[in-house]
């Protein structure tokens, strides 16, 4: 981490940078926030990298793109694949960007710490980039606990699409390969499920959805300037559930919306308050295009078209439809 | 004081819904909610903070005012009616029970809002004590012991037994109403416990956060300060933490076109989201900084300016927990005090 706020010292004081977009240590362990600093002092009190680091920094860069000067942005592995389909999509500015592509062992979820029956968390150690990254201490108001590092990680960090950065300036600090799941298997297991039994998984997890957004605000492929939902002309809640169809409407919408542009990032997963695995969708179009057009990851490469943007002799008919549902 | 067996809590749920709705803490698909009990449904009195508060049971995000439908070319007004069956709150905090102080505030000062009124009317809340409290908990700089809940009916859960202690005259209705269940028990093991709350309570990171300088008169200071330009810029604008938590009373009265009518319901609304409070010259908060800026100085000086001094926060920490950008009231409530010393 000192490596890393030095680097961004140097690249700020000689002036390539004006502002340091990073995240700003909070009152605990596993709190800490997406913060800009524009000046060294800010940098070296209050600057942190570690699991807890989560969040995808690339959204942000939307807004900086349009500040004067050039932004240091600390872009994980899986965070290039947005911050390039971005720039894709002309929603970032690349000359605006010094990318520093930071090392990744795996982001860790508290609320994963929390379900694993650990309360009253003071603090969390074996979560720095230097460490190991292989168990978790952790000192609660209850005694002191003790976590595999893998056990308290985010979902999408078990299918990690690999500790390549796809984007990026420069690249400061070690990585570790955590995936160990296939990233299909789950979408796998409901499409294997009947139709009545699938309805009754996304039921039970989409009636838990309380409208608060932030799975669309935290996506960086849900960039539109005012968003559908947000209209007061569309005639339908916005801001509640009206019944059982809206809360699913609202999720399909926005999972067809994405559809080709995802990098399944898994932002909207991390910050779900109600925990509903959203990332399933996405995934269920990934896969399906994966299968229909061709192998394609969104945001791995600037140049390659897009398979729901381009349009070629071979694509599929649209009553595959038809065709897959009778199988 | 009265007992009752852990493993015979079944058997009160059930007799409480013979005649009328129990909404408790019930997991389902991993989380827990405050939900209307049935048979089968999986109790959670487990996690300390179900992710909303029971402040749906008494002001639902979502509630139709009335219907309109079209017949024959004349137009027939349905008032929604107004809850009239009672029903029970079960497993409600103190900081909970203390929202509920802050929403009565809003709602049933003149003009009283008839629908909220009929519900507090109705519902009997029994409160649960908090055994383990957690890091995220601040309740104790709003005065609230958890160890102590108040409400209708107070209830601790002690080594395999429920203890029930009426307090009101509702709770003694309702307490009849099962008086089979229970059975009459000492108060030592709740004293025990709540000494053992209270120690922890002191323990919290949080526990002596300081609200100096956060009141109705601090208007234009805090208004006008240069630390919200820095504070709001992680905040992603969605409504989690308004959503969550147990005061946040904001609502918006919308339309629903049916076809044939309308529906006129009010919803939640959220000071973060960018259509709050617009009005036909457009928004008065443009800007993020100031919807942001809002949502604190509402909690922390337009509340007590106008309510005697009350806080509209309690200290439940729930958005403090679910903050998808790790941003609260407490971070904010720091940053100013450290603002205040470099002054």
């Amino acid at each position: 981490m000192q490596e890393l706020i030095n680097r961004a010292k140097q690249l700020l004081s000689d002036g390539t940078v004006a502002r340091v977009l990073g995240w700003k240590a909070g009152d605990m362990t596993y709190n800490p926030e997406p913060a800009f600093f524009d000046n060294v002092k800010d940098l070296e009190e209050h600057f942190v990298y570690n699991g807890f680091c989560g969040a995808n920094l690339s959204k942000y860069m939307i807004e900086a793109s349009k500040l004067e000067g050039k932004t240091l942005v600390c872009l994980k592995p899986c965070d290039t694949y947005s911050f390039q389909q971005l720039l894709k999509e002309h929603r970032v500015d690349r000359e605006k960007a010094y990318i520093i592509g930071v090392g990744c062992k795996g982001k860790l979820n508290i609320e994963n710490i929390r379900k694993a029956g650990i309360k009253g968390i003071l603090s969390v150690s074996g979560a720095e980039l230097s460490d190991a990254c292989d168990q978790l201490t952790i000192t609660t108001l209850y005694g002191d606990k003790s976590l595999p590092y893998a056990d308290a990680m985010l979902e999408r960090c078990s299918v990690c699409k690999g500790k390549e950065h796809k984007i990026y300036d420069e690249l400061l600090g070690d990585s570790k390969e955590t995936k160990s799941a296939d990233r299909f298997a789950e979408v796998e297991r409901i499409e294997n499920m009947s139709a009545e039994e699938k309805f009754a998984f996304f039921q039970s997890q989409l009636s838990k959805c309380i409208r608060c957004n932030a799975c669309r605000n935290v996506c960086p492929a849900c960039s539109c300037r005012k968003c559908v939902f947000d209209s007061t002309k569309f005639d339908s809640s916005q801001k509640a559930n009206a019944d059982s169809f809206e809360e699913k409407m609202f999720h399909i919408i926005r999972a067809f919306h994405v559809a080709g542009r995802c990098t399944d990032c898994g932002e909207c997963s991390r910050v779900c308050p109600q925990g509903i695995p959203l990332h399933l969708f996405n995934r269920k179009f990934i896969k399906d295009i994966n299968e229909l057009y061709g192998e394609y990851q969104a945001g791995a490469d600037i140049e390659a078209k897009a398979p729901l943007t381009s349009y070629v002799f071979e694509d599929v008919e649209p009553s595959v439809v038809a065709q897959r549902s009778r199988s | 004081m009265r007992r009752i067996s852990i493993e015979a809590l079944p058997n009160l749920y059930g007799k409480i819904a013979q005649s009328m709705d129990l909404i408790l803490p019930v997991k389902t698909a991993d989380q827990t909610n405050f939900s209307v009990w049935s048979d089968g449904c999986e109790v959670d009195l487990q996690t300390l903070k179900t992710v909303k508060s029971p402040k749906d049971a008494f002001f639902p995000q979502s509630e139709t005012l009335y219907t309109v439908k079209k017949e024959n070319r004349k137009l027939n007004v349905q008032p929604q009616a107004l809850k009239d069956q009672d029903f029970v709150v079960f497993g409600m905090k103190a900081c909970d029970l203390q929202g509920l102080a802050v929403l009565d505030k809003v709602f049933l000062a003149e003009p009283v809002d008839t629908f909220y009124a009929a519900r507090r009317e109705h519902g009997v809340v029994v409160t649960l004590a908090c055994r383990e409290p957690e890091e995220s908990c601040f309740c104790k700089v709003f005065g609230v012991d958890p160890s102590q809940p108040n409400g209708d009916v107070a209830t601790w859960i002690v080594d395999g037994y429920l203890y029930w202690k009426p307090i009101t005259a509702k709770g003694e209705k309702l307490t009849e109403l099962a008086k089979d269940l229970f059975e009459d028990a000492s108060d030592d093991a709740v004293k025990a416990q709540q000494t053992s709350i209270q120690a922890i309570v002191e323990k919290l990171p949080y526990a002596n956060l300081s609200l100096n300088g956060w009141n109705g008169d601090a208007l234009d200071e805090k208004f006008n300060s240069k630390v919200w330009e820095e504070l709001y810029k992680p905040c992603l604008g969605c409504g989690t933490c308004t959503f969550v938590c147990p005061t946040c009373q904001c609502y918006d009265i919308k339309d629903y076109d049916t076809g044939h009518g309308v529906v006129r319901y009010r919803c939640w609304d959220s000071c973060m989201y960018s259509d709050f409070t617009m009005m036909a010259h457009g928004n008065n908060r443009n800007s993020q900084m100031q919807r942001f800026r809002q949502r604190f100085m509402h909690k922390l000086v337009y509340f007590p300016a106008n309510n005697d001094g009350m806080y509209s926060c309690v200290g439940c920490g729930r958005c403090v927990e679910k903050c998808p950008s790790s941003l609260n009231i407490v971070k904010v409530i720091k940053a100013f005090e450290k603002k205040e010393e470099t002054v």
